[in-house]
């Protein structure tokens, strides 16, 4: 299983934000969302990822952190996956390096973000799927001689 | 109106398509939910199971034995079959959504990727799909023909796919004969002159995609010796670190297997299958007639992307080798239905959890779901779409409660019926296949065999009387 199964499942493209946009600006479109991770676009191509950490981290010290903007908060070492990845690859990563969002690039091209979140549901129907299999075969082959 | 949709004197009405795994379960959740559903079940071919009857191969049938379940399921009163009713063709969309108030897609992933490399289409070279279909007595496959009379043959990928492929050429034809492999392939088998076979893998042991059950059987048959490459079967100072540091036993037992194998010599059996690793197909090189007669292989090598993730990447390392029949197996992807929206990235149905999604607002389109492999590509095991089409039914349900459901004109069972009955007069019903499924059933005990399969639907319409 790799990051691609988990795209296909999820509609919609990455919610991207500009580093000039405001605080402000960032926390509505998680909101509406319903998303914990925006992405900072130059153009096409992420400059950055902003996470509700990253928001938090400032609110805690400044009043007026709605007024700073993405750029000022942004986290611009981001690592990001490619759609063939691995999911036992990815999430060892993300478990490692304390990732939450990981933002998926082919060619060059932002074209979607998968969260912690999704992997470890990936991952228990994985193993969810495998144990029922499982269970079928042996069920039956209890009931009926194998051939 | 939805108020009081889901209720005995007004259920809600479900159309599947797809009578697969994914289209079971799907029922299986829609059946046991706190309201009162009903289930119409379509596919294109008579037959129920989808890849269970015509993709898990013949000598493995404890994997078939989860039809039990799907029997269980399909005894539901509030369930029916419409087998032999093709959606796009025989039914449309839009007839559909006169009759259900939700649509479900479980389609699958029926069609192969391909290489994209030159030769790819000389004769000869073959999807593994096609192959797997025909043996499995698939009535639009039944016509097929290998050239069994070659000699070398190379299956290029190592999924469960590929190794079932390389199994079932290299058993022997009394091995086949105890299996529900359709008649017509088991005599093509009888006659076939493979001697050797070549299973090809990008990347290294670690990566392959077969599980061990699978791996460890190819050492275990009847007539055919394996065999590894040493060099290819050690693992890279990057896989070996995966593998450690992942503690995944799977992965170090199957690469102790092939490590064994790599030591094992050749005990004189009469075909000789050889498991290679880090090697792509770049070429498939043609005969006089337009015949493949060889692949022009790449030495690969690892690297690791920067979430850790390893991809192969050619060297300059280039060799020959000889084959003249060839399978791929390098991936799946789902086929477009008519009228649905298509996620061309990933080959299914643009979805969000199984909601169809428009192509231009990305919002949710009512009434229509998408389940199974056609929602998320090709991956994991029969059992890991029981919970995928858990997640698809949970959006049904919510959207059941919230009234987003179709209106249909005509929701009542009777003129679904009507409808299909209209349309395909020869539809097959679920107690057309417990008919067929005895006859089948009867014509193997007599062989000891599970079944013989009926192969074609002139055949089986012909076995019911009609």
């Amino acid at each position: 299983m790799n990051i691609a199964n988990i795209l296909a499942r999820k509609g919609s493209v990455a919610v991207t934000v500009r580093p000039e946009q405001s605080i402000r600006e960032a926390l509505a479109l998680l909101d509406r969302h319903n998303i914990g991770a925006l992405i900072a676009v130059d153009g096409e191509s992420p400059v950055g990822i902003l996470s509700e950490r990253d928001i938090v981290r400032e609110a805690a010290r400044n009043e007026k952190f709605f007024m700073r903007l993405v750029a000022d908060l942004m986290t611009r070492d981001v690592i990001t996956g490619q759609p063939h990845d691995d999911l036992l690859s990815v999430a060892h990563t993300m478990t490692e390096r304390r990732i939450r969002h990981l933002p998926v690039i082919d060619k060059g091209r932002l074209i979607g973000m998968v969260s912690i979140g999704d992997i470890v549901k990936a991952q228990r129907d994985h193993y969810q799927g495998e144990v029922d299999t499982l269970q079928t075969q042996l069920l039956a082959g209890e009931r009926r001689p194998a051939h | 109106m939805t108020t009081g949709l889901g209720t005995p004197d007004r259920p809600l009405r479900v159309a599947i398509i797809g009578a697969g795994p994914t289209g079971f379960y799907t029922a299986d959740h829609l059946l046991r939910a706190p309201r009162v559903v009903e289930v119409d079940m379509f596919d294109r071919l008579p037959t129920p199971y989808g890849l269970v009857r015509l993709g898990v191969a013949p000598d493995h049938q404890k994997i078939k034995f989860v039809t039990n379940v799907f029997d269980k399921v399909a005894a539901n009163p509030r369930f029916r079959f419409f087998g032999g009713v093709e959606f796009g063709k025989d039914v449309t969309l839009a007839d559909l959504k006169a009759h259900y108030h939700q649509i479900v897609y479980c389609t699958g992933a029926q069609t192969d990727r391909r290489m994209g490399i030159p030769g790819e289409d000389l004769s000869g070279s073959h999807p593994a799909t096609e192959f797997v279909a025909w043996y499995n007595g698939h009535p639009d496959y039944r016509h097929c023909t290998f050239d069994l009379t070659q000699e070398r043959v190379a299956v290029i990928g190592v999924g469960n796919v590929a190794v079932d492929v390389v199994r079932i050429l290299c058993r022997t034809p009394e091995e086949l004969a105890t299996t529900d492999i359709a008649d017509y392939a088991l005599e093509a088998l009888r006659k076939s002159r493979v001697k050797e076979v070549y299973l090809l893998g990008r990347r290294g042991p670690a990566q392959a995609a077969f599980t061990n059950p699978e791996v460890k059987e190819l050492g275990e048959l009847a007539d055919a010796d394996v065999t590894a490459r040493p060099d290819e079967v050690e693992l890279d100072p990057l896989s070996r670190a995966a593998v450690e540091r992942s503690g995944d036993r799977a992965s170090q037992k199957k690469v102790e297997i092939l490590k064994e194998y790599a030591r094992r010599q050749p005990t004189g059996k009469s075909r000789l299958l050889t498991l290679r690793f880090l090697v792509s197909p770049v070429e498939l090189i043609g005969d006089e007639n337009g015949g493949v007669a060889a692949l022009k292989l790449v030495r690969n090598e690892l690297y690791a992307t920067s979430t850790g993730a390893l991809q192969a990447r050619a060297t300059g390392h280039v060799e020959t080798l000889p084959a003249g029949l060839v399978f791929r197996s390098v991936g799946y992807r789902g086929v477009p239905l008519s009228g649905v929206p298509f996620n061309e990235s990933w080959g299914v149905i643009l979805n969000d959890k199984g909601r169809v999604l428009d192509s231009d607002t990305k919002q949710p389109i009512v009434g229509e779901y998408a389940a199974g492999w056609i929602k998320r590509g090709p991956t994991g095991v029969i059992g890991t779409n029981k919970p995928d089409a858990a997640e698809t039914v949970e959006c049904m349900l919510e959207d059941l409660v919230g009234g987003a459901v179709l209106e249909p004109a005509h929701p009542e069972a009777a003129a679904a019926e009507a409808l299909v009955r209209q349309r395909q007069p020869n539809f097959f019903s679920y107690a057309d296949w417990h008919k067929l499924d005895a006859i089948e059933t009867e014509r193997g005990r007599a062989q000891g065999r599970p079944r013989v399969k009926l192969t074609s639907i002139d055949e089986m319409l012909a076995a019911l009387g009609r």
